[in-house]
């Protein structure tokens, strides 16, 4: 084990975990979404899932979260089970644009701060840093449909992070930024992961993300999702994206690439190359 | 844009200066009608002397009520109505039926349980407008979107809470097309109930107005009740306009 992950601590255990949306009504057959999912995430670790499209990654996470049930198994959080209702300490990116239209950006970020006992100045001073942290200086007083999509998304970042959760899910939170701006916000993920010790689930469909960013990667089938391989990294805590230069960083890619190729092909019904 | 604008002004102003030449020059009669000129005069008149007053101040005290309770009502039974599946399949088909029938011809009914005084014009003006809220909170809040919804039940909002701080908010919109209704139909209700059986408001001047063959008196309030009506229209779509331009839905 490494980085802050490394006391072995478990703080997420997924046993046997399966979802099954059941067909609405006559003739409509069940999608088998995901699992069966075995998955321990240790306390501290930074641990990221890369899969074919449709496989069942927000799935997962929504199991996660406590915003979906389990059809079969069992997700527990600090030793409690997860049923359907969200845990306390849990904090969510969702792959969708989730601003509130109506609020500026600081009112945005400030939203779950609001429903916390944390004096009026605490909460302001939280949303001052988490505003300039994303890159979002000067905007805190515009409205959501004034920034562009990727701003819009780091807005929903900060949201979550200024709650300070002990579990900090991803579902492709960087999917609308370019490469540029994308692996800074990688680098900034990692000093927030680093500075509060929380753990961290990330979806990623960019393999050099998840690469850079990850402890473990777990590879992901086509659906129904299971987990095929889960690779170890082996950085240091205290990386940044400037390991990208290191080889063991491009064998780390292209092991992912090999698994990932033969399940997007069947994903895309091509079979695979043997076939 | 602000040339469209330019454009209906000229209508606008076109029209009125027409009925003035017609009125001025006898193509409508005295007894049909005043010139525009002598209505906004007399108008004057009438606001300045306050011979009015009482009359003005009881319509629009009741309008602002049945407006208001409309507004209040259609809005909490919305939401409510949204959270039931039950409750809503059995009374949607109600709502869509709801504006064939004329409100209006149970009057006397409405009389008879809460008697001759302001009770059953401000119920008809609530009557009138509250489906209206209704309808329209209901259709801002299937828009809400569902990564919206779950992010309320991350942050662990009540009921109470996520259609306060999140529901509601975002279905101000569309609710807003109900307000703009239900600030008709209270004007309309009120008014309208004013001239069938009361003694008293505006709608009663009027028509009293009428019997009495005093134009005099009549188009001004006539032109009252407009300006009333496009004044709080514009107040609204003031509002209206602000809250879309900050969601770049215009
Ligand atoms: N509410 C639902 N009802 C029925 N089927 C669903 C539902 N949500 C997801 N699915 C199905 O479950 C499967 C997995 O969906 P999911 O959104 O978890 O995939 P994903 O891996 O996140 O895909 P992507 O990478 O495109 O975001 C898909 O086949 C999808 O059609
Ligand atoms: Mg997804």
């Amino acid at each position: 084990m490494h980085g802050p992950g490394r006391q072995g601590e478990t703080h997420v255990r997924l046993e046997g975990v399966t979802k099954v949306f059941r067909g609405l009504g006559r003739g409509r057959p069940d999608v088998h979404a995901l699992g069966p999912i075995d998955l321990d995430l240790a306390k501290g670790e930074f641990f990221a899932v890369v899969g074919p499209s449709g496989c069942g990654k927000s799935t997962l996470l929504e199991v996660l979260a406590g915003l979906a049930t389990v059809t079969e198994g069992t997700a527990t959080f600090e030793g409690r089970p997860i049923k359907g209702e969200v845990p306390d300490g849990v904090g969510v990116v969702f792959q969708e644009d989730a601003c509130f239209p109506w609020l500026t950006v600081a009112e945005n970020i400030g939203f779950g701060l609001r429903e916390t006992s944390l004096p009026a100045g605490e909460v302001e001073a939280r949303v001052r840093r988490a505003v300039a942290t994303m890159g979002l200086d000067g905007f805190a007083g515009a409205y959501p449909s004034q920034l562009s999509g990727g701003m819009r998304q780091r807005v929903c970042i900060a949201r979550t992070l200024v709650l300070q959760p002990r579990l900090i899910l991803l579902d492709e939170p960087f999917g609308a930024l370019d490469q540029q701006t994308r692996l800074l916000m990688g680098e900034e993920l990692l000093k927030l992961w680093r500075e509060t010790g929380a753990t961290v689930f990330l979806i990623t469909h960019a393999l050099d993300e998840a690469a850079m960013l990850a402890d473990r990667i777990g590879v992901m089938s086509a659906r129904p999702g299971r987990l095929l391989e889960i690779i170890e990294t082996g950085w240091p805590a205290d990386r940044d994206s400037r390991i990208i230069e290191e080889s063991a960083f491009g064998a780390i890619t292209a092991k992912l690439w090999r698994h990932l190729r033969a399940e997007s092909l069947k994903v895309l019904g091509k079979g695979t190359d043997a076939a | 844009m602000k040339y469209a604008s330019l454009v209906r002004l000229v209508i606008i102003v076109g029209l009125i200066g027409l009925i003035e030449v017609m009125c001025r020059t006898g193509v409508i009669t005295r007894f049909t009608m005043q010139p525009p000129t002598l209505i906004l005069r007399d108008l004057a008149d009438i606001l300045v002397s306050g011979r009015y007053n009482a009359a003005i101040a009881k319509t629009l005290t009741n309008s602002a009520i049945a407006f208001v309770s409309a507004v209040v009502v259609g809005v909490a039974a919305g939401v409510v109505i949204h959270g039931v599946k039950l409750l809503r399949e059995a009374l949607e088909p109600l709502f869509a039926t709801y504006y064939a029938i004329p409100v209006l011809a149970f009057y006397p009914l409405l009389i008879i349980l809460f008697g001759i005084g302001d009770a059953p014009q401000i119920m008809i003006g609530f009557m009138l407008g509250v489906v209206a809220v209704i309808v329209n909170t209901l259709n801002g809040i299937d828009r809400v979107p569902r990564v919206l919804m779950k992010t309320a039940r991350i942050a662990r909002l009540s009921r109470a809470a996520t259609a306060r701080r999140i529901t509601l908010p975002y279905a101000i919109p569309f609710v807003l097309t109900g307000v703009k209704l239900a600030l008709a139909y209270s004007l309309i209700g009120v008014i309208g109930s004013e001239f069938i059986m009361s003694t008293g408001g505006m709608g009663f001047e009027i028509s009293f107005a009428y019997n009495n063959f005093d134009n005099a008196t009549m188009y001004p309030l006539i032109v009252l009740v407009l300006f009333t009506a496009i004044g709080l229209n514009m107040i609204v779509r003031r509002w209206e306009r602000l809250v879309l331009g900050r969601r770049g839905m215009q």
